[in-house]
């Protein structure tokens, strides 16, 4: 079987243009992937994510694992954008657990609460027990630092995090850092990582080998997607350089409430949808604020991210899914 | 010739009396500019309008948020800070002294305004 899997690997790479793209492999896997946005980039290569976890498996090291980002789920709000966020909230974790291949964890990038009030983190906390994954790892939108300057969200979820709630962990050899961006922002300003936070994750990723796979989350997108309306970050590029030597970066932020995706050497960028509401695209409304949309739509503006990282593999898998 | 000179007698105290009722008065003024006790900024939008609100001393101005997410109204000196402001909420700060006073949002920076305090 693992011969055969072998072949496959080398008729795809043999039936490579010279853009590097194999056509018929990628059709294949949009065709698997169904409604769903799937993509995934083998050094360059699409490979369908069903043919890639088979070979991790039969490679008989069994280091892959998947996990769900999920973000701004602004409970509290309540306005006709959606009325009801509770139950699109339990709309995706019904999703989670609808997923082929159960999630080993979650991370939620942000704007957890509407208002940061404890109600809301309160509610949020007791809507994801229900999910498979009983581990979540978050980091703070600025919904959530609110009037207090962050105090009650790291009293919640910072208890083994530094400074404003910046930290790292390691999972199947994956190192993962989550990056707090949403704290004193300066006026006229974007997101702002800050020189404490800047010096720890130089030091966090000093000693780590080159070939070790990085995720970053963090709220605010690491890069430039639109900085007329605050997407984007002040001292990223000086976070990003510090990650330049490894040769598989993931960068998963929230914030924007839709999926947007960027590939630069090494790192891949993807944001994630919202379990809220929906926000227009960049530059085609007069501002970043909820988007109305006929109630029956709205479920497919909104979704989470399943992301599968396969040992062996050059980069994650990233697949979004709405919620109807 | 009397009559004259008691006319212009009585007619002066008369003229003092309304020119001093007129100086008094502080919605009486020659430009036209709303009462000095209150000034509005709607914050609609993602923006404050307007963005840039000129108002004499001792001004009360009242920030009122008519958008569909919070803000907050945050001077870059740290002269004022409300707390965050949900829709319908309202914030109000008195300007006593003359200058100029830069503020944003401090949920969404990009949102910037300035009173100018006469």
């Amino acid at each position: 079987m693992a011969a055969k899997k072998q072949g496959l690997i080398d008729q795809m790479l043999q039936d490579l243009n010279n853009d590097g793209i194999d056509r018929r492999g990628f059709l294949k896997c949009m065709a698997w992937a169904g409604t769903g946005l799937v993509w995934t980039l083998s050094g360059g290569i699409p490979v369908s994510r069903a043919f890639a976890k088979g070979y991790g498996k039969e490679a008989g090291k069994g280091g892959d694992f998947s996990f769900v980002q999920i973000s701004d789920s602004h409970m509290g709000f309540n306005k006709p954008a959606n009325p009801d966020v509770i139950a699109t909230l339990q709309a995706a974790v019904d999703k989670i657990n609808g997923l082929a291949q159960p999630p080993e964890f979650l991370l939620h990038t942000g704007d957890i609460s509407h208002l940061s009030k404890q109600e809301q983190f309160d509610n949020v906390d007791q809507i994801l027990k229900s999910a498979s994954a009983k581990d979540v790892f978050f980091v703070p939108g600025e919904h959530d630092v609110l009037d207090d300057n962050g105090k009650s969200y790291l009293e919640r979820y910072g208890k083994s995090a530094k400074g404003s709630g910046w930290y790292s962990f390691d999972k199947k050899g994956v190192h993962f850092i989550g990056l707090v961006n949403v704290l004193n922002l300066k006026s006229g300003g974007l997101g702002s990582l800050g020189g404490e936070q800047l010096e720890w994750m130089e030091k966090d990723v000093k000693h780590l080998s080159h070939s070790t796979p990085i995720v970053v989350f963090a709220h605010i997108p690491l890069w430039s997607v639109y900085p007329e309306w605050g997407w984007g970050t002040e001292d990223s590029a000086q976070a990003l350089a510090y990650l330049k030597k490894f040769g598989s970066v993931t960068v998963l932020n929230g914030h924007i409430h839709q999926t947007m995706q960027k590939v630069e050497g090494n790192v891949t960028f993807h944001t994630a949808m919202s379990t809220a509401f929906p926000q227009p695209q960049p530059g085609k409304a007069d501002s970043p604020g909820p988007m109305k949309v006929p109630a029956e739509q709205l479920r497919s503006l909104l979704g989470i991210t399943d992301v599968n990282y396969v040992r062996g593999q050059h980069s994650l898998a990233v697949v979004d899914s709405t919620l109807g | 010739m009397r009559k004259k000179n008691v006319v212009a007698v009585l007619a002066t105290p008369v003229m003092i009396a309304m020119l001093l009722l007129v100086a008094g008065s502080p919605s009486v003024k020659a430009n036209d500019q709303p009462s000095a006790a209150n000034a509005e900024v709607k914050i609609d939008n993602f923006s404050f309008g307007p963005q840039s609100l000129t108002v004499p001393a001792g001004t009360t101005v009242t920030w009122t948020n008519r958008d569909d997410i919070p803000h907050t109204v945050v001077s870059t000196e740290g002269v004022f800070k409300s707390k965050v402001r949900d829709t319908d909420e309202k914030f109000s700060y008195t300007f006593e002294k003359a200058g100029t006073y830069p503020y944003y949002c401090s949920i969404h920076p990009k949102m910037t305004g300035k009173v100018v305090v006469q």
